[in-house]
């Protein structure tokens, strides 16, 4: 079970969270549910290690932790199917790429649309494998059909999610418990 | 049609230059001191006849690219080495400032008391290009995307695969630049350390004996060859760089 003590957080003198407690609910899915602003994405920074707590103590978050960011965050200049292979095997990265709709392996972020992009993204985020995987915004840029498509790939291949989202709909495609940070952020 | 009518653009505006070369040495009326396009192209063909003539260019296209790919390889290694051991960084920062702020002639005189005349336009020609590739990439090297950066430790990526598919692609485009400028200033800065070095079979010592016989035509004529393998040079790189290019334009369209 993933729990928050006394955490306080922030970026370069700006406190985002101040002694902090929070502990997530036991479910295979968890959706961190607030405004913007509130320390959605600082939250799951926080529990991929990205960054370090000022002060408190983060349990839970042990093992490989997989991270698809917010932005797609992919090399520009290799093709689809290497920006996942390098997180795994490339019969693998073909596979996942495969269930995440991607007709041509071959092309380019350039070339790709964005949703598109965001599916490589999410294909190489899964690719990486782990205990956990976190989830900033998985279904920005797809359209309605596709996200319940694509949700149901990424609960058949990730044990743990914690993902942020503005949409209580894309939750409900993931099966996710609701946390809403309303009241923890500063 | 737009490449044709640069070209002819191209065409018409070097036919002008050509004719007011010619007005101007006609109106001078001393080919001593200023040879027509005719005088020139004619000490051209006489020099061109000798086999001299094609060992002394050769040689010299050999100093000032022993020179430049040795800078080039160098340069790089630097770069990558500076970026990744800051202390490196800060003890070899004040040798490239040196180089790059010194004269060529102070360094071409320096360097003749050390090395022989025919491996002094070699070192010139290196010592050029050397801060020219080294900050280029560096800078490049800075500048990579920090949010690809996070991501590739994030997905725990191995130092090969990092280097491989991150970093090196990274600096590509910056590289290909350095090098197109580094071409040209290997290239000046290796015939201006000839021409004072004079090694045998040189353009440089040809240049130098021209002016010190006064063979005004012929000392054009090593001019314009010069410059004629300075844009082959370029030509050249920039077809060995196209595949850069090319995959540059790929990844950024759309």
């Amino acid at each position: 079970m993933i729990l928050f003590e006394n955490v306080t957080a922030g970026y370069e003198g700006h406190t985002i969270f101040r002694n902090m407690n929070l502990q997530f609910p036991d479910n295979p899915c968890i959706a961190l549910m607030g405004p913007s602003g509130f320390g959605k994405t600082t939250l799951l920074r926080l529990l991929a290690g990205l960054m370090a707590p000022e002060s408190g103590k983060i349990t839970g978050n042990e093992g490989k932790i997989s991270f698809l960011f917010q932005e797609d965050r992919l090399l520009p200049w290799e093709t689809a199917l290497k920006n996942v292979a390098l997180c795994s095997d490339e019969q693998t990265a073909y596979h996942l790429l495969k269930q995440m709709e991607i007709e041509d392996v071959h092309q380019y972020p350039g070339e790709m649309s964005g949703g598109m992009q965001r599916r490589v993204a999410i294909a190489r985020a899964l690719a990486f494998g782990g205990e956990l995987l976190l989830m900033d915004e998985p279904f920005k840029g797809l359209d309605e059909g596709l996200k319940k498509r694509v949700a149901d790939v990424i609960k058949q291949h990730a044990p743990r999610i914690v993902m942020t989202t503005h949409d209580v709909q894309e939750a409900a495609f993931m099966d996710a418990n609701i946390l809403h940070l309303d009241s923890l952020a500063e | 049609m737009k490449g044709k009518k640069k070209r002819l653009t191209g065409w018409i505006v070097a036919l002008i230059w050509l004719l007011l070369w010619s007005l101007a040495a006609a109106w001078m009326g001393k080919p001593l001191l200023l040879p027509g396009p005719i005088d020139t192209l004619h000490a051209l063909v006489k020099i061109g006849a000798t086999s001299a003539f094609w060992r002394s260019v050769g040689l010299s296209v050999f100093r000032v690219m022993s020179g430049y790919l040795a800078a080039v390889v160098l340069g790089s290694l630097l770069a990558f080495a500076c970026h990744f051991i800051p202390l490196l960084d800060d003890f070899l920062s004040p040798l490239r400032t040196m180089i790059r702020t010194t004269p060529v002639t102070s360094f071409i005189i320096l360097v003749l008391l050390w090395l022989s005349n025919e491996n002094t336009p070699v070192f010139i020609a290196f010592l050029m290009v050397l801060p020219i590739i080294w900050t280029h990439v560096q800078d490049a090297l800075a500048n990579t995307d920090s949010q690809l950066l996070e991501m590739s430790y994030c997905y725990r990526f191995s130092k090969t695969a990092r280097l491989m598919h991150l970093y090196i692609p990274s600096v590509l485009s910056h590289f290909a630049s350095a090098c197109a400028t580094g071409l040209g200033f290997a290239w000046k800065s290796g015939i201006a350390a000839e021409v004072i070095a004079k090694p045998m079979f040189s353009i440089g010592k040809n240049l130098q004996d021209a002016k010190v016989y006064l063979e005004t035509p012929q000392l054009f004529a090593w001019t314009l060859m010069v410059i004629l393998l300075s844009l082959v040079l370029e030509k050249g790189l920039k077809l060995a760089l196209v595949r850069i290019k090319k995959q540059e334009g790929r990844r950024r369209k759309a």
